[in-house]
């Protein structure tokens, strides 16, 4: 085994231990955190595949951004493990469904999918910032376009919505 | 990769690892001692001459101190507070350029850990997951006042995070690059001449980019938790905020992450917008002299610029008072995230006008 294999086994495993972890840890704070530390993995993972642009994205989003978002909130409402009560059995049923569904559509597409790709010697410059660019505004700049387009619309969106309580309010 | 390369690497890391934890040490002292200027008394100079070794003295306390941990359910994550600070703090200095190139015996070394081309995306990586151990931390001392100071950092820091962010990219409008090399190597000298020979500007960014540098200096104070923007400590209100609770060598790493997040945020400000290791002249010593001692004479006056910095936030903290919360948001997202997107737009006009 070379050195890449042994990082890419260790971080599948650790990814793969945490991802459960974040399901089925009862109190929310160590749900987010094992989610954080699964991040982590994943973005070691798009190291491994030459992705730097990708990696430091995953990373400043991800885990920069919207955890601790999601940490701050968790933290305001002190959710603890006294507080995580037992859902009403339609919620369950209805987790359950959709989680076996998606569990098998993901398995349909795995099985579909060519898993062993035997991948040459990566050339120089492929997911670096330079190609990955010229990449983003050559080739998909109409998609890339309608996505920024997408998430100001979203923004705008959320602004609305947190502004329209106001003026009630006040009265 | 050959050993030379490893052990050239290895050299630099421990080296930086001891310059950032020397200066950090002083930092404390050099804090006390300004704050007695400022404030008209002596400051600390008792222990030994002038007071020299007064961060020895602080370090014995902290290490002999009681390690008191409270009665919390999550003793693993109050543990881990303190180091992942520590940790992040120290892990930015690897992409940071100290000097050019050094030749020593026919062997050229960089005076650089890790020159990767998304140096500057890293930083900020780094500085956003730099959060965890201020809310960690504050959350698992089970305290009303830690978690308060702990909602406070996260919530700052995620704010001036955008401000900061938009205010680099009209940097690296103007450079062309990620990679913090580059950008210092694009300020090279002091005054940039166009093909005749006649005087364009100065090329230092702080001279092409003044608004950014100013929006990037007051998130920088926000980033690293320093007055007028310590609300996650602020003592007059939530005793001592997210580090109440610790004690001995945890309260140490708090403190301490705090001045080596300091002296790694003024070398940033510095090669970003003052050129780095680059001064007036150097192309004529490189000449004359040699390129050894340039580049020697070069991570000096880097290091002097450093210092001004780090001077620069010990000045502000005792000359401007704390802001309140509310005028800390309204500053953030309103006012220097608007500037920042106006620096963009001129700078992108500027460019296609002056541009090839």
């Amino acid at each position: 085994m070379d050195i890449n294999s042994i990082i890419f086994w260790s971080l599948s495993t650790i990814a793969f231990i945490c991802a459960i972890y974040t399901v089925i840890a009862k109190n929310p704070i160590f749900s987010a955190i094992s989610l954080l530390v699964c991040f982590a993995c994943i973005a070691g993972h798009y190291l491994l595949l030459n992705a730097q642009f990708l990696f430091i994205v995953h990373i400043i989003v991800y885990a920069g951004a919207i955890m601790v978002l999601f940490l701050t909130t968790l933290m305001l409402m002190n959710l603890n493990e006294e507080s995580e009560k037992n859902k009403p059995a339609i919620a369950q049923i209805a987790a359950l469904v959709v989680a076996v569904g998606l569990g098998l559509v993901l398995t349909l597409m795995v099985r579909k999918a060519n898993l062993i790709v035997t991948l040459g010697p990566i050339p120089a410059g492929v997911g670096s910032i330079e190609s990955l660019g010229k990449v983003l505004l050559d080739e998909y700049f109409y998609p890339f376009e309608f996505i920024s387009v997408l998430l100001l619309s979203a923004m705008v969106g959320v602004v609305l919505l947190i502004k329209k309580d106001k003026p009630a309010e006040l009265k | 990769m050959d050993s030379s390369f490893l052990i050239e690497k290895g050299v630099i890391i421990l080296v930086v690892f001891s310059i950032t934890m020397l200066i950090a040490l002083y930092s404390t002292f050099a804090e006390r001692v300004l704050a007695g200027y400022f404030q008209d008394r002596l400051g600390p100079n008792r222990a030994g001459p002038g007071g020299f070794l007064q961060p020895l003295a602080d370090g014995v306390k902290m290490f002999t101190k009681e390690d008191f941990i409270p009665d919390t359910p999550n003793k693993w994550l109050f543990i881990i507070g303190p180091g992942l600070a520590m940790t992040t703090a120290l892990m930015t200095s690897a992409v940071i350029p100290w000097g050019r190139q050094l030749t020593i015996g026919g062997y050229t070394a960089t005076l650089q850990a890790a020159d990767i081309n998304i140096a500057m995306l890293y930083v900020f990586g780094v500085i956003s997951i730099g959060v965890y151990g201020i809310m960690i931390g504050g959350w698992a001392s089970n305290n009303k006042f830690s978690l308060l100071g702990a909602v406070r950092a996260s919530s700052q820091m995620i704010s001036y995070e955008v401000a900061m962010g938009l205010s680099i990219i009209a940097i690296l409008m103007v450079s062309g690059s990620l990679s913090i090399h580059t950008i210092a190597e694009k300020q090279h000298g002091f005054i940039d001449w166009d093909w005749k020979g006649h005087f364009v500007w100065p090329s230092w960014y702080v001279f092409k980019q003044p608004l950014a540098f100013l929006i990037f200096l007051i998130c920088a104070f926000a980033e690293t938790n320093r007055t007028p923007f310590d609300l996650p400590e602020c003592e007059s209100e939530l005793v001592g905020g997210y580090h109440t609770e610790y004690s001995s060598m945890k309260l140490g790493f708090f403190l301490f992450a705090e001045y080596v997040n300091m002296f790694i945020s003024s070398a940033i400000i510095s090669i970003v917008f003052f050129g780095g290791y680059n001064y007036p002249g150097m192309d004529w010593v490189t000449q004359h002299v040699g390129p050894n001692v340039a580049t020697i004479l070069g991570t000096v006056v880097l290091f002097a610029k450093v210092f001004f910095f780090i001077f620069f936030y010990m000045w502000v903290r005792w000359t401007v008072p704390r802001f309140r919360y509310d005028q800390l948001m309204n500053l953030g997202w309103k006012i220097l995230m608007p500037l920042a997107i106006l620096n963009i737009v001129i700078t992108g006009i500027v460019l296609i006008l002056t541009g090839p």
